[in-house]
């Protein structure tokens, strides 16, 4: 096998004095032609300036290389130093010899261009195809990477396509050159589970194809189980562990390393679930009824009523005390919809909701997925944390503030908290704040909406805990909204699934993440990574969420339900 | 303050900050009449001397320092813009955080308004409320701070837009926290920014648009002197006597050139995207 | 086409808005529109003349009624007469307007021609002594009011090349290009030279904006040339908000740029409406207001439609 590129000891810097602000300090790897390197790494190891480097693009963002090599192997056995070639070197060897992809669909594409004129640009710049030829070859390559209705959909803006989609066009820019390396920095991060799965799926088969070798970065150790030859770990801008990808994965030796495969949570297919559930027959403290949300679509001048979009349509389930219920589905499912219908921040078009009054006038709180939008960031801690006992009634004397510190220490903060402002912070230990903010009112619920999704996975893991832990002292119930399986997983005792605004299955965790009925939680769980799937097959699937648009006075059929165990209910679905 | 810190460390910030701490300073001093000859006073027999050690920047045509004329114009000028400045960001705040916080029919009313008071240009209706209340500094204050109004309503609509629908304040719905709260607490608070930014280059405008006026003889009247007025008198002497011309220009410039260097010190300080995104 | 058709209806309404504001804020001013017609003479008349003469000019009806009037005579494009010059308002004012039109066509192209390339290069040269320096002067010509670099050009003008402008009645352009263009040069470089600034500024900042977003690096990824980028990828984006501030400027400057007429003693609009305010001339200053008002929104509704042809965002909606 050929090396494709050799880097050694690279080291990359920003700002004025990039030597002093090293953010990559020596990295070395070797990758041969046609084989997949995966790097992984959490925010900050440095991972994404790596592979910015070794096509340059880093150059352009304020960073500089500030000292190693990249040598890139041409199959004639000449060789180019990267860090030595100059702009209009660089210009040739980007796109025609290094392809790269990234990871948010919706802003690298141009906007004002049609889908079309974005890939017959890469034809031209790579292959000098013109013309006829060039879009003949633009839709050629969209119906490479799956896109239906290609030809229609040169014509398309980005706008106009959904981020998977978005994602393939990306793919088929890539590939109008042939490139012998791909980068791929976090392709899938912003994309759905199912929809990652289908890209994966598309990259494997593409890689295979064309006989390309790969650079893929990620912060899912999972994921690159199934695809890569080698892999890399980078922490703090060094590479702390690298080899062969069974090598490393059986037999882990730094600490990092194992950090990221044990303590970080993976999917176990049900194996690994909570066993302290409440009692079957508890009475409920909170019970959706049939619960509707539409929001109506209107069109014209005189914006008339033609349609709603049916973003949640009879659901109903019960909340136990003390337990945990986790809401699954993917974007458009309908679960944050419904979470904030409980809150009363989306107004119900039908259904009952039922929170009992429990230990304070407000028994339902929430905490929101974005650490760094749900804090004003011009208020201290402590208006933060007395906001909702101010609002409550409540006054912010010495008692109040023993809550705080009270709160604060359960959490892992300190009373020194309490004068700070939320930019102090890191984005655990502001989503700690949010969860301190939550309890101020001793609620019986908390309703956790992607709560730990925006998280690292290290950081994810030890939220997850503390939620544990405060959930056994307080008796809280949970309500878990989350895309991430692996998650659910570790904190659910129940489990629903949720598909185009309805439940599709619902019960004990063990069984329908172990055992399941419905064919969308079969595929959801088939689509999740796991380490267990090394180099296993994707199959390559192309099926489009349904759109939730309906006309006016639609109603869906009544639902249909069997049982498939003791508490595990499934939807029946109709025979296509 | 910390802000005041950072401002002084960024190169405009300091430059426009040195400018408009100088000329506050002599605007101060000419207010209270600490010139270095009376503004008014005619000293006929040196009508039209060029710049010199007596008079720094030359006299007039009726024997007056150009140098302490200076001062009170400033003075006069710095009065009228920082009062119908805090006119409109007064009044435009309180109908932009309005129209965004209720929406719907009361956010299309205002801003309707606004679009009408916007259609006009700027001169115009400063001019017509000019003509209605008789010239003078009350009414260019008013006229200015009219036409600035919709300005600031637009400019803290957008963000107060943004506010609303950002995570803490959906946190602060789901306490039950009042309408007044969210509103100070909350929204207020997050647009101190983009409000703070607007000011000072409102200040540039309203500094601008008052000279103008008082070119035109709607200002501050004689003979009180406008840096506006002493322009429009300088034009029939150009040739003869430049440095009336060349004075008064120079000054207006600095000054507006002050708040914009300011301003956009400012701006590049407090533009969200490099506020403070922790580790 | 709900967001054009949402412009289209606000359209009438803003106007409507002008037209009752400039309609009672024009009778708010003091004095007399008969004093002001006839001056002193006006104490000599009788009670019976005045009240004719009121009669007339239909200023003895009541307010409400007198406003209806107008705006039935808007709908038949009958502006009313003008007092002061006897003539219906619309021919007034048309007889204005080319130099006026002239004026902003002629200033918005030298402050464009001027101000995107002048903003493209410094942007493609942050932070270097070039850009450095076309920030300076964007920043001196952004304080610097139209009226000083006015007189500053008038000041050149004369102590170089010994000679005033060109001033008084205006010479139509297809009449005598030279003479016309000659008039309008100064007028035109002052204006546009003060609006170039602006426009240098937010054409730099766009750009800046634009080159750091992910499509730039994207392209660039694909083996762009930095000129590709620039001129294909990164310009269209950042035209954007360039549009949106040469419409403001525009519509600002069809209402006549009134101390720039003053000072090159221009026959404008501008200074059409600033005499008719002083003279109490109800018709003419009703009229001027309402026919720049129409042209600053036409103007905005222009750049809307730019808008949705450089933005197909806009255009076609999100999914």
């Amino acid at each position: 096998m050929s090396t494709l590129l050799s880097v050694r000891d690279l080291r990359v810097g920003f700002g004025r004095a990039p030597e002093d602000n090293e953010v990559v300090k020596g990295v070395s790897f070797e990758l041969a032609a046609g084989k997949t390197l995966a790097i992984v790494g959490e925010s900050g190891s440095g991972k994404s300036v790596t592979a910015l480097s070794v096509n340059r693009l880093v150059d352009f963002g304020g960073g500089r290389i500030t000292g190693g090599s990249i040598a890139l192997y041409r199959p004639d056995g000449t060789a180019v130093d990267i860090t030595a070639a100059d702009e209009p070197a660089l210009q040739r060897i980007r796109g025609r010899e290094i392809g790269m992809i990234f990871q948010e669909p919706m802003t690298s594409l141009n906007p004002v261009h049609t889908v079309g004129a974005q890939i017959e640009e890469a034809f031209r710049l790579n292959r000098g195809l013109v013309g006829a030829a060039a879009t003949r070859a633009a839709r050629d390559a969209l119906e490479r990477v799956r896109i239906p209705d290609a030809a229609q959909r040169l014509k398309y803006y980005p706008h106009q396509l959904s981020g998977g989609m978005r994602q393939r066009v990306m793919i088929a820019m890539v590939l109008a050159s042939n490139p012998r390396l791909l980068i791929a920095d976090e392709p899938t991060t912003a994309l759905d589970v199912t929809v990652q799965a289908q890209i994966m799926a598309l990259l494997a088969e593409l890689r295979q194809e064309l006989d390309m070798a790969m650079i893929f970065i990620t912060h899912d150790i999972g994921l690159v189980a199934g695809i890569a030859d080698d892999i890399m770990v980078m922490q703090h801008g060094v590479a702390v562990e690298q080899g062969a990808l069974d090598a490393v994965l059986d037999d882990p030796r730094h600490d990092y390393t194992r950090h990221l495969l044990q303590a970080v949570p993976h999917f176990n297919a049900g194996s690994a679930v909570r066993s302290d559930g409440t009692a079957r027959n508890a009475a409920p403290i909170v019970t959706v009824d049939n619960l509707a949300v539409r929001f109506p679509v209107t069109r014209g001048p005189f914006r008339r009523k033609t349609g709603a979009v049916h973003a949640v349509d009879g659901v109903d389930f019960d909340l136990r005390p003390g337990e945990t219920l986790a809401i699954v589905g993917e974007s458009g499912s309908g679960k944050s919809t419904t979470a904030r219908a409980i809150l009363g921040l989306v107004k119900a078009t039908r259904g009952r909701i039922e929170a009992k009054a429990g230990r304070s006038g407000r028994p339902v709180q929430m905490v929101f997925q974005d650490p760094y939008a749900s804090l004003n960031p011009r208020l201290d801690v402590e208006a933060l944390l007395a906001e909702p006992a101010i609002a409550a009634g409540q006054r912010l004397d010495a008692t109040l503030r023993a809550r705080m510190v009270f709160l604060l220490e359960r959490v892992g903060l300190t009373r020194e908290a309490l004068p700070r402002y939320p930019h102090q912070f890191s984005g655990g230990q502001r989503q700690r704040l949010c969860i301190a903010r939550a309890l101020m009112l001793n609620p019986d619920v908390v309703v956790l909406d992607e709560a730990v999704s925006a998280l690292d996975v290290s950081v994810q893991a030890r939220v997850l805990d503390l939620l544990i832990d405060l959930q056994r002292e307080f008796g809280l119930a949970y309500l878990f909204i989350s895309h991430d399986m692996a998650v659910v997983e570790r904190i659910a005792h129940r489990v629903a699934v949720m598909y185009a605004g309805q439940i599709v299955e619902i019960g004990q965790a063990a069984a329908v993440l172990g055992a399941p009925q419905h064919s969308y939680t079969r595929r959801l769980i088939a689509a999740v990574p796991a380490i267990e799937r090394r180099r296993q097959h994707f199959t390559v699937d192309v099926t489009q969420v349904p759109s939730l648009v309906r006309p006016l006075g639609f109603e869906p059929p009544a639902a249909k339900w069997r049982e498939a165990g003791e508490d595990h209910r499934v939807r029946v679905e109709e025979s296509a | 303050m910390d802000l005041l810190k950072v401002v002084l460390r960024h190169p405009s910030g300091r430059i426009g900050a040195a400018i408009i701490l100088i000329f506050l300073v002599l605007a101060g001093l000419g207010a209270v009449g600490l010139t270095p000859h009376d503004p008014l006073k005619q000293f006929v027999v040196d009508r039209l001397k060029p710049p010199s050690l007596t008079y720094w920047f030359g006299t007039d045509l009726l024997g007056r320092d150009t140098f302490s004329r200076l001062m009170l114009g400033i003075s006069e000028s710095f009065i009228v813009a920082f009062a119908s400045v805090a006119v409109a960001a007064t009044a435009g705040t309180i109908i932009g955080l309005f129209a965004a916080w209720w929406g719907h029919l009361w956010d299309g009313v205002l801003m309707r308004t606004m679009d009408v008071l916007l259609a006009f240009p700027a001169i115009l209706l400063a001019l017509l409320i000019v003509a209605i209340e008789g010239a003078g500094m009350v009414t260019s204050i008013v006229a200015i701070g009219i036409v600035y109004t919709p300005i600031f309503a637009r400019v803290v609509r957008a963000p107060a837009l943004a506010i609303k629908g950002r995570e803490f304040v959906e946190a602060a719905r789901t306490f039950g926290s009042s309408q007044g709260y969210i509103l100070t607490r909350h929204l207020l608070l997050n647009l101190v920014a983009p409000l703070t930014v607007q000011i000072t280059l409102a200040l540039a405008w309203a500094l601008l648009t008052e000279s103008g006026l008082s070119f035109l003889g709607l200002g501050t009247q004689p003979p009180a002197p406008s840096l506006g007025v002493m322009l429009a008198e300088s034009k029939s002497m150009m040739t003869r006597a430049p440095w009336l011309m060349i004075f008064p220009g120079l000054t207006i410039m600095l000054a507006i050139l002050g708040f914009n260097l300011l301003g956009d010190a400012l701006r590049d300080i407090l533009d969200p995207r490099t506020q403070g995104r922790g580790a | 086409m709900n967001y054009l058709t949402q412009r289209l209806l606000t359209f009438p309404l803003v106007l409507l808005g002008v037209s009752l504001l400039v309609f009672f804020a024009i009778r708010l001013v003091p004095g007399d529109a008969i004093i002001a017609m006839l001056g002193t003479e006006a104490g000599l008349l009788t009670d019976a003349q005045r009240a004719s003469l009121e009669a007339y000019f239909g200023l003895d009806q009541p307010i409400i009624v007198q406003y209806g009037r107008w705006l039935a005579g808007l709908f038949e494009g009958n502006l009313g007469i003008s007092v002061t010059y006897g003539k219906p308002v619309l021919e007034v004012i048309l007889a204005r307007f080319p130099l006026t039109l002239e004026l902003s066509l002629l200033s918005m192209l030298i402050s464009l021609a001027v101000g995107i390339p002048a903003g493209v290069f410094a942007a493609t040269r942050a932070d270097r002594p070039s850009d450095l320096l076309v920030r300076l002067f964007a920043m001196l010509g952004q304080s610097t009011p139209s009226f000083v670099v006015g007189l500053v050009l008038i000041y050149f003008l004369s102590v170089t090349f010994r000679m005033l402008p060109a001033m008084g009645s205006f010479t139509p352009l297809f009449e005598d290009p030279i003479g016309n263009l000659s008039q309008m040069l100064l007028p035109s470089i002052t204006l546009g030279l003060s609006f170039a600034a602006a426009v240098t500024r937010i054409s730099r900042s766009a750009m800046l904006d634009v080159l750091s977003d992910d499509y730039v690096r994207t392209a660039r990824s694909k083996g762009a040339s930095q000129r590709d980028v620039v001129w294909k990828h990164a310009l269209p984006n950042a035209l954007i908000p360039v549009v949106t501030l040469s419409g403001v400027e525009f519509g600002y400057l069809l209402g006549g740029a009134v101390i720039v007429e003053q000072i090159f003693a221009l026959p404008g609009l501008g200074r059409l409406t600033l005499d008719a305010i002083s003279q109490r001339d109800y018709p003419l200053v009703q009229g001027a207001v309402l026919f720049i008002a129409f042209n600053f929104l036409v103007v905005n509704l222009l750049v809307d439609l730019a808008y949705a042809a450089l933005d197909p965002r806009i255009r076609l909606g999100g999914k």
